[in-house]
């Protein structure tokens, strides 16, 4: 019951209510403590929840809910609308300095992920930017900080500034000014040490390199698990400081994240982007709309669209789709397929952000193993072109040649050869069905892993 | 000032009491009603206390916070010359645990303490607030929920009026709550009997201190007279092997490690021959930071846990959870996805050193029955001491209470 998404928790109330064939002000008023309840649970904080709480009871209160045939559903809108306009409306970009370098810090406490996201930060600054980021490691507290980012610059290669632990992390900062003229590097990164929002001296520091970097944007390094404590610590870095944006971390977990909404309520600071992954790429930009929806537990379609458009090649997925339906669909085009829903990302977190998904029991950890697609891979490239266009072709020895070759056995090719006639079928009898060709859904290969 | 005022500015961050004028608060409002038999409790604890610290040889280090030593220095006017060094000993010891605690507990405990005293009545609107206080600690809502309902319940069968005696009664459910699951379990850590490895597996999610904690862990021991092996198995994360390393040398111990990208069970391996050669009393195994719903991550640890269990029968004799105690209600889903894959056996509370309470291993407790054995209350290399659930929790809510009697006593 911990985890349930706001959907659901309303149309429990709702159950209760309907029949009574009107709502009263009453039954908003459940709903608004289920209202409380999820976004407590998503440890959005507690004096935000409450002022947001009131705002939507005034909205739900009024005429809105009250007449409506869906009374959950409706509430269900408004606060998603709230909550998105609450994490602020448009994209912020990056701000750019006129005069080069930019110079960028990281800031935040220890543990958040100021080091990693430094690295994918400046990954995105060069991909989409163009520009020549400069890695400063002003970190001389935490055992090892140093070579962190020095691994990183060299997975990612790129440069990296650093004067040991022996420095103060001020005269890091100003040699790596300097050198970043010298260099013509366009963007300076300072990875700062993470540090408690309570620590007068490391705070003081903190400042002293703001004056002398006079930096273009002030980066809070916020993890998406946080809890209650958010809205403190968010504050006293902003206070201090004056940051100019929010990186929230160690998004790809199951939290839900309401630490977005507080920090983004207290300081009024856009959340800039979102950590997603351990790899270097693994930095999206933030989407209020879905981190509304992530909050209330309601999925992310919007985010799985984007990835199938970046990803999938339209041409080619049309052409897969008329194979199918013309029953001239080979393992090649299967191999194919495949291909392009890996290039979408680690399977299971597409699946998660498929709604209704993470709650269906049994679902919920129907984690599809890379390393079979792995093997389905090696069969199928173990055949010959022709065996892969005639699957029928396959006699016993065939399959004991593609088995050894693929490192596979005989009865995995055996599934997979079975699986794929299977599917066949299946097409043959949607597309009877649907016509000509008008069946948009393709059939899903699910089925081979099961 | 209303008692809403107060708790809105504090919750804003506006100017908060001072420690001497809420010490003073809780003189007033609460000496007279103090009942005896909270007293002697507290003044049976403190006796305890005293004892367990002398046994251990706490050094007094030069540079005590100004705090500690307004305070040692109270305590210390009436003690006897003999006694002066233990008294010492035992508040250096007990105020580090308090200093770190300190920020936690100053604005929760003045928050329990402002409600017991702005309410007068124990009301709907007592319960509310309290309620309140509870979740902004990241207790989490059910564990709140049944706490104020067994609150309630309390007050009706007592027919208590008044909020003064309020204060005790919170603390004493509370402490309830984390012993419900066993009175007296043992807390301390499953150590080996001499001439065998003790092995420690260290888990959990990514930038909780896992590697600075074990780092804390090997100075303790090695404290102790015991020798200390440690395992680099973060063998993913940048620069995790080097971390550990240098702690390894702060603390002088050995460090087995591999190349950064090899296989962690593989270092588990490597280190239990080496520790089963070297004859060492503890070795503690790092691991790469993993958030538990990566399945493959979680499948990885198994078997890191399994290769350990199969290369020395028996261990690992703990498994600890570092949990930040700055986390949420994910923390929940850490533990139970955790002791799913490697059965827990305790957790260390992080950076307990903030302003974040770390309420949710309240109801971890509750749940899974994980007892917290450590907390984590700093970057030094001595900040990590062992739990005690009723200093936990009278230190998060009954501060008042324990100073007072403290003074009191000498």
């Amino acid at each position: 019951m911990a985890f349930q998404g706001l959907a659901e928790r309303l149309q429990a109330t709702m159950q209760k209510i309907t029949g009574k064939g009107k709502i009263t002000e009453q039954d908003v008023k459940d709903m608004m403590r289920e209202v409380r309840f999820a976004l407590i649970e998503a440890d959005v904080n507690l004096k935000v929840v409450k002022k947001f709480v009131k705002t939507v009871s005034e909205r739900a209160i009024g005429q809105e809910v009250m007449k409506s045939l869906t009374p959950g559903q409706q509430v269900v809108k408004i606060v998603k609308d709230e909550l998105t306009e609450l994490m602020g409306g448009e994209q912020n970009p990056i701000q750019f300095s006129r005069k080069p370098p930019t110079v960028i810090m990281m800031v935040g406490l220890q543990g958040a992920g100021k080091t990693t996201t430094t690295g994918k930060l400046a990954t995105v600054l060069r991909k989409k930017h163009n520009r020549k980021p400069l890695l400063v490691a002003a970190d001389v507290y935490r055992p090892a900080a140093i070579q962190q980012l020095e691994t990183l610059g060299k997975q990612i290669d790129m440069p990296v500034f650093s004067l040991g632990t022996d420095v103060s992390p001020v005269e890091i900062t100003r040699q790596a000014l300097e050198h970043a003229k010298e260099e013509h590097q366009d963007v300076v990164m300072i990875d700062t040490a993470g540090r408690l929002h309570v620590d007068e001296n490391l705070m003081q520091e903190l400042v002293d390199i703001k004056e002398l970097a006079q930096p273009d944007e002030i980066f809070l390094v916020v993890d998406a698990m946080t809890g209650q404590d958010a809205v403190n610590v968010a504050k006293s870095f902003d206070d201090a400081l004056g940051v100019t944006g929010v990186v929230l971390t160690k998004l790809d977990g199951d939290t839900r994240g309401g630490a977005a909404l507080s920090i983004r309520e207290v300081t009024g600071k856009p959340i800039k982007f979102v950590g997603m992954g351990e790899k270097m790429d693994a930095l999206e930009p933030f989407h209020p709309e879905r981190m509304a929806s992530r909050i209330l537990g309601m999925g992310d379609v919007m985010s799985l669209i984007e990835k199938a458009q970046a990803n999938v090649d339209e041409e080619k997925a049309k052409e897969l789709e008329d194979k199918f339906m013309n029953q001239t669909f080979t393992l090649d085009d299967f191999l194919e397929q495949m291909d392009q829903v890996k290039k979408m990302g680690p399977l299971d977190e597409l699946l998660k952000m498929i709604p209704g998904m993470n709650k269906m029991k049994g679902l919920e950890n129907a984690q599809v193993d890379e390393k079979q697609m792995g093997q389905i891979e090696a069969i199928i490239r173990s055949m010959t072109p022709e065996e892969r266009t005639f699957p029928e072709k396959m006699n016993a020895s065939r399959k004991k040649r593609v088995a050894t070759g693929s490192g596979t056995t005989i009865s995995q090719v055996n599934r997979l050869l079975k699986q794929f006639e299977d599917m066949k079928k299946m097409v043959k009898q949607m597309s009877g069905m649907a016509g000509k060709g008008k069946k948009k859904k393709m059939p899903s290969f699910d089925q081979f892993f099961k | 000032m209303s008692w809403f005022k107060k708790l809105k500015q504090k919750l804003t961050g506006a100017p908060e009491t001072t420690e001497e004028q809420l010490v003073e608060d809780v003189v007033v409002e609460e000496k007279p009603e103090l009942d005896q038999r909270e007293e002697s409790a507290v003044e049976q604890e403190e006796v305890e206390e005293l004892e367990e610290v002398v046994e251990v040889e706490a050094e007094v280090e030069e540079q005590e916070e100004q705090a500690e030593m307004t305070m040692l220095d109270s305590i210390l006017e009436d003690v006897p010359e003999d006694k002066k060094k233990e008294v010492e000993e035992e508040v250096s010891l007990f105020g580090k645990f308090k200093l770190g605690l300190a920020k936690t507990r100053d604005s929760f405990t003045s928050k329990i303490n402002d409600l017991v005293a702005q309410f007068r009545e124990v009301d709907e609107e007592f319960f509310e607030e309290l309620e309140e206080v509870l979740l902004q600690a990241d207790v989490g809502f059910e564990t709140v929920m049944e706490l104020i309902d067994e609150l309630e319940m309390e007050v009706k069968r007592q027919n208590i009026k008044d909020t003064s005696g309020m204060q005790s009664l919170i603390s004493e459910k509370l402490v309830d709550i984390y012993n419900a699951a066993g009175d007296d379990e043992d807390m301390s850590l499953n150590m080996q009997p001499e001439g065998e490895t003790t092995v420690i597996l260290m888990v959990g999610v990514n930038g909780v201190g896992k590697t600075t904690t074990i780092g804390k862990l090997a100075a303790r021991f090695q404290k102790e007279g015991k020798t200390v092996m440690l395992a680099a198995g973060d063998t993913f994360r940048a620069g995790a092997i080097d971390q550990l390393v240098v702690w390894g040398e702060r603390a002088g111990v050995e460090v087995i490690r591999q190349a950064e990208g090899s296989d962690p069970a593989a270092v588990m391996f490597d280190a239990i021959q080496a520790a089963k050669k070297r004859k060492v009393d503890v070795l503690i195994c790092d691991t790469a930071g993993r958030l538990q719903n990566k399945v493959n991550l979680m499948t990885e640890l198994e078997k890191i846990h399994r290769v350990i269990g199969r290369e020395l029968p028996g261990a690992p004799h703990e498994v600890l959870l570092a949990l930040d105690a700055t986390t949420g209600q994910n923390a929940l889903v850490q533990a139970e996805t955790f002791k799913e894959a490697t059965d827990v056996t305790g957790i260390v509370l992080t950076k307990l050193d903030g302003t974040a309470k770390g309420g949710i291993v309240l109801a971890i407790r509750k749940k899974m029955n994980i007892p917290v054995k450590f907390v984590g209350l700093g970057e030094g290399i001595d900040d990590l001491q062992p739990f005690d659930p009723d200093k936990y929790v009278y230190g998060l809510f009954a501060d008042g209470l324990e100073m007072e009697s403290v003074t009191e006593d000498k």
